[in-house]
């Protein structure tokens, strides 16, 4: 490490890279540093609510910046981003209790449980990877809105449990033979109940840093120009022997896996959880999030699913205004949206922006 | 009989996705825009309909035409502040702020009406028996496949007749050749919304007469429904429109009848995912090779 | 890159000024206040989104009994607020600790949540926090199970399906019986399976058991068509009231005709704007609730619901009622509440409720007591719609 550093300059690319993971270790150093002193000193410096919201905040930035590797890097706009959460969460979740036994070590556990949830997530990427070579446009973005829903309703009427017979799957509740002293994990649309939380800020933590280590280093790799290429233009890109199957299904598996591996942790990190959590509304959630922050921007993910997963929280202390906290979630959308595409305030940041980053560079 | 029952139920479920279908891609086709936000103008139209019925006891035909009316004035201050000033912006910004108008309209909706659902009184009641005790059709049924079909003739007739409706296929085929004809490209998509809007509320009151409940919320299924429906029958296209609607409501009467009512969701989006696989264009879409 | 800088700028703004606001409020003391204890009571539910009817009627109902317990100047005053969970669990977890920075250290009480799947995830949270959990309407056993601390003023859905098999088999209603429910709800599931396998035990035939994903769809006439075919007499609709109204239109129009039987989350129906109440005519319901009642508890309550919100209350904005009555009662009995923080209160409140000698009157019930579980302990009411109002079976 050291000696490519002194070696040769950083590219452009992988700079912004290491910035990226400086401000996700820095934002975790600052509250974990806010955390030890409040205990400290009892005062309240990181509210109940703000910590409650930590882990499904870190949920969210994989979730993030995964889909904005299929909406941003490759460039195909995907609306059923949260079926893939489904599949991990709920994988996640059957594969930490069956490893309860096996593995008393919590960590262990959960890391095991997120790797069997980015295993689903991705075999549900191949599935929807196929048509993906098929669709372009709209009509890609109406089959990853299918798949979503075909998810859901899935695992809507899906029971699974385990008893001394061994594990039990059944799509209805007059097929689940599970014996009388068996337990139950997934139990249709009640969902998972009785989940034995596992998941830490430290987890997420750690799954951001591996989710910016894959997509970063994808991204800056042969294969990520490549698959910048698809995007840019397609067939440029096929003239010049690049291979669409291979580096469309990669970009899309990988997204995949990573949103399995964020929703294990979100599912066990509540006590329950239903399936009907991860509908549209949710995968829209996630565009949202991409869009704001700027496609193809890593960053700007990262820090556009921070706040804008707050916001709603942190309007609750309004009070008189907490009653309208959608309404202004909304017209916040709408006006973030209509002043990002405004030219004439492009061009007033445009005038300030170029003189800050002069001023750096002299001093 | 209960196969022809259930030709009916899909006939008549389809007519309402296919009426919703046709305002969703007459703007996609011109504004070539995904218009989240048609949905809840749906049930905006609805309750305007409704309130000009149950509390003024207008007649129905003025509640219906209220409802339009109120749909294109909003459909159009939409597109004017929220759309129109992202005619440049990436197409995923705009799909953005469709986001957010759907957002605002269902929140403002539930503030000023209140989150608790209604009964719609429909616009025409009763039905029409064939085979008495056993086969009928609903008026409203009736109704709304005239509709769907008055509605298909007319957009065909006006996009590929009027001086207007060549203007919006000009704008959906290039619209920067369209501007160096002198066509006004703002004004044309504008009345693109505008016509839209009034689709979506005569869809909203059609289909709070077929399935008389109404609530904030009540735009946003149908929406998908309906978008689904119009990616079917091939994007853009009018006649694609009417038939994939019509298709959807069969396939998914058809799916829980003789499938599962359990997976009636997960078998329509199948068929549909199998479709898109074999046509991916869409039914009556044009699939339009890229060239070099 | 500029375009992103700006977004990040606004909402960057947009979250400064959200913790401003954050620290400027927020100092509330609790505890007492001119003689008086002060509970907080912190309830969670939907005010937003496709289940806000349910979560504004509780929000509402229990927020009469506060003004009315406050009026009285009595040992216990309540201050209460209510959360929105939009009917999710991530949600409804944020919600409450957003409570817990409202009460600070003040003794605080949880109410809710309103729908079950939020209800288990605040229950567990609360569990583990130790603060005491009344819910007025989440029905599912997986509230209440392996939790002290939570309890329910609503029967739980089992209990409520074992309930309508054997009122049935009693009442001799229905040869051949139809079930109808969303099987994308735990609520309805969860009556529909304790229905069926009691309808079998006590020998009630079920011909036709169906099903619809959740309680957007519109059309139910394949489902009342395969009941039809198969003969059902009475179709059982464990369901909300919203696709129940569609239900009965479109029976009607396919001129079918059985007994409908419903449970209690038909309750509410009539009330609906511009429902034709000629097509419940006939509908049996077991609810715990009847706005049309004429005791004088009933009807001042109705009165101020109408008067406030312009709508009759229903079944949960009654059970919200009764929650907070069950809270005031019990805090009035305790000794040295004065004193107690909320871990102290709820371990109080655990041992009022399960005490046995403990009972309260509501709305929704006489004597009302709970059971070790938490499960509420009340005799289920079936009614009959009959020219537009309840008539006690």
């Amino acid at each position: 490490m050291e000696k490519r550093l002194n070696g040769k300059r950083l590219s452009k690319a992988s700079r912004s890279g290491f910035i990226n993971y400086g401000i996700v270790i820095a934002a975790f150093a600052l509250i974990q540093i806010l955390l030890v002193v409040q205990k400290l000193l009892g005062v309240t410096l990181v509210s109940n609510s703000l910590q409650s919201l930590l882990v499904p905040t870190c949920c969210y930035i994989v979730m993030a910046v995964s889909l904005n590797l299929t909406v941003g890097i490759l460039g195909e706009l995907s609306l059923g981003h949260a079926g893939f959460m489904s599949l991990g969460a709920f994988s996640g979740i059957v594969a930490s209790f069956l490893l309860a036994d096996v593995i008393p070590f919590a960590p262990l556990r959960l890391a095991l449980s997120m790797i069997v949830g980015a295993a689903f997530g991705a075999v549900g990427g191949v599935i929807v990877g196929v048509p993906v070579l098929r669709l372009q446009g709209d009509y890609l973005a109406i089959v990853t809105l299918a798949f979503g829903q075909i998810i859901k309703n899935i695992i809507m009427v899906l029971y699974v449990g385990v008893d001394e017979k061994g594990f039990h799957i059944a799509a209805s509740s007059e097929r689940f033979n599970l014996a009388e002293d068996g337990t139950a994990i997934i139990k249709g649309p009640m969902g998972a109940v009785g989940v034995t939380k596992l998941a830490s800020f430290t987890a997420g933590f750690v799954l951001i840093l591996i989710t910016l280590v894959v997509v970063q280093n994808l991204v800056n790799s042969r294969s990520g120009r490549a698959i910048m290429a698809l995007r840019d233009n397609r067939i440029a890109a096929e003239s010049v022997g690049i291979n669409t199957t291979k580096y469309k299904l990669m970009a899309f598996v990988t997204s995949a896996a990573l949103a399995g591996a964020a929703g294990a942790l979100f599912g066990l990190n509540y006590s329950s959880t239903v399936a009907s959590k991860f509908d549209f509304n949710a995968s829209i959630l996630v565009l949202v999030f991409v869009v704001l922050g700027g496609l193809g921007s890593i960053r700007g993910s990262i820090i556009a699913a921070a706040l804008l997963y707050v916001l709603p929280e942190l309007l609750r202390q309004f009070g008189d205004i907490a009653d309208y906290r959608m309404l202004v979630y909304a017209i916040v959308l709408i006006l973030v949206m209509l002043a990002t595409n405004n030219d004439q305030l492009k061009a007033l940041v445009g005038r300030i922006i170029p003189k800050r980053k002069g001023a750096a560079s002299h001093g | 009989m209960s196969f022809l029952n259930n030709v009916i139920t899909g006939i008549s479920l389809g007519s309402i996705y296919a009426i919703i279908a046709l305002g969703y891609t007459m703007v996609y086709g011109i504004a070539k825009m995904l218009n989240f936000a048609h949905g809840d103008v749906i049930m905006v139209g609805a309750y305007v309909c409704f309130f000009a019925m149950g509390s003024f006891n207008l007649p129905p035909v003025v509640g219906v035409l209220l409802a339009v009316v109120v749909c294109t004035v909003l459909g159009m201050v939409i597109e004017r502040l929220a759309y129109k000033p992202l005619r440049a912006a990436p197409s995923l910004a705009v799909l953005i702020t469709a986001i957010g108008v759907s957002y605002l309209l269902q929140n403002s909706a539930q503030i000023l009406w209140g989150a608790a659902t209604k009964t719609f009184r429909p616009i025409v009641e009763g039905s029409l028996t064939l085979v008495p005790g056993q086969l009928s059709v609903s008026y409203v049924a009736i109704l709304s496949v005239v509709c769907c079909v008055v509605v298909m003739v007319g957009l065909t007739l006006f996009t590929g007749q009027t001086k207007m409706g060549k203007a919006m296929r000009a704008c959906s085929e290039d619209k920067g050749a369209a501007q160096l004809m002198g066509i006004d490209v703002n004004a044309t998509i504008s009345m693109t919304f505008a016509i839209g809007s009034a689709l979506a509320a005569l869809a909203g009151v059609l289909m709070c007469s077929a399935y008389p409940v109404l609530s904030p919320t009540t735009g946003s299924m149908p929406g998908i429904r309906a978008f689904t429906a119009a990616v079917f029958g091939g994007i853009g296209s009018v006649p694609g429109a009417l038939l994939g609607g019509i298709l959807l409501g069969v396939i998914e009467t058809f799916g829980k009848a003789y499938i599962s009512t359990d997976l009636s969701d997960a078998v329509v989006f199948a068929v549909l995912i199998i479709v898109l696989l074999v046509r991916p264009a869409g039914l009556m879409g044009k699939y339009v090779p890229e060239k070099v | 890159m500029k375009k992103k800088n700006l977004a990040a700028l606004l909402m960057a703004g947009a979250l400064c000024f959200g913790l401003l606001a954050g620290c400027s409020n927020g100092n509330n003391p609790g505890g007492n206040s001119g003689g008086a204890v002060t509970i907080k009571v912190g309830g969670i539910g939907p005010i937003t989104g496709d289940l806000a009817q349910y979560g504004t009627a509780t929000e509402w109902g229990a927020e009469i009994a506060v003004e009315e317990i406050n009026a009285k100047n009595g040992p216990v005053k309540l201050d209460y607020r209510f959360e929105d969970d939009t009917g999710v669990a991530d949600t409804a977890v944020s919600a409450y600790n957003s409570l817990k920075d409202w009460a600070k250290d003040a003794p605080l009480v949880i109410y809710g949540c309103t729908t079950t799947a939020p209800c288990v995830a605040v229950a567990s949270e609360t569990f583990a926090d130790r603060y005491f959990q009344l819910t007025p309407s989440a029905s599912s056993p997986d509230v209440t199970a392996n939790k002290d601390n939570a309890f329910q003023m609503c029967f739980t859905d089992p209990g409520q399906g074992v309930a309508a098999a054997e009122y049935l088999k009693n009442a001799g209603l229905g040869t051949k019986i139809g079930v109808i429910y969303n099987n994308g709800d735990a609520y309805s599931t969860g009556i529909a399976n304790a229905f069926i396998a009691k309808a079998k035990e006590v020998g009630l035939e079920v011909v036709a058991t169906q099903t619809y994903p959740d309680d957007k769809t519109t059309d139910y006439t394949v489902q009342l068509n395969a009941c039809k075919d198969a003969g059902a007499d009475l179709v059982f609709l464990p369901i909300y009231y919203t696709p129940a109204s569609l239900i009965l239109a479109q029976a009607k129009q396919m001129s079918y005709a059985p007994i409908f039987f419903g449970g209690d989350g038909m309750d509410g129906m009539l009330d609906m704007e511009g429902f034709d109440k000629s097509l419940a005519e006939g509908l049996l319901l077991m609810t715990p609730f009847n706005a049309s009642g004429t005791d004088e508890r009933t009807k001042s309550f109705v009165e101020k619901y109408q008067e406030a919100h312009g709508i009759l209350p229903n079944q949960f904005a009654a059970d919200g009622y009764d929650c907070m009555y069950a809270i005031y009662e019990a805090c009035c009995k305790i000794d040295g509440i004065a004193d107690m923080d909320s871990q102290k209160l709820c371990d109080a409140l655990i041992a009022m409720f399960t005490g046995g000698d403990f009972s309260v009157d509501g709305l929704t019930g006489t004597s009302m007591k709970w059971l070790e579980s938490g499960e509420i302990s009340k005799a289920p009411v079936v009614v009959k719609v009959e020219g537009g109002v309840y008539v006690t079976q």
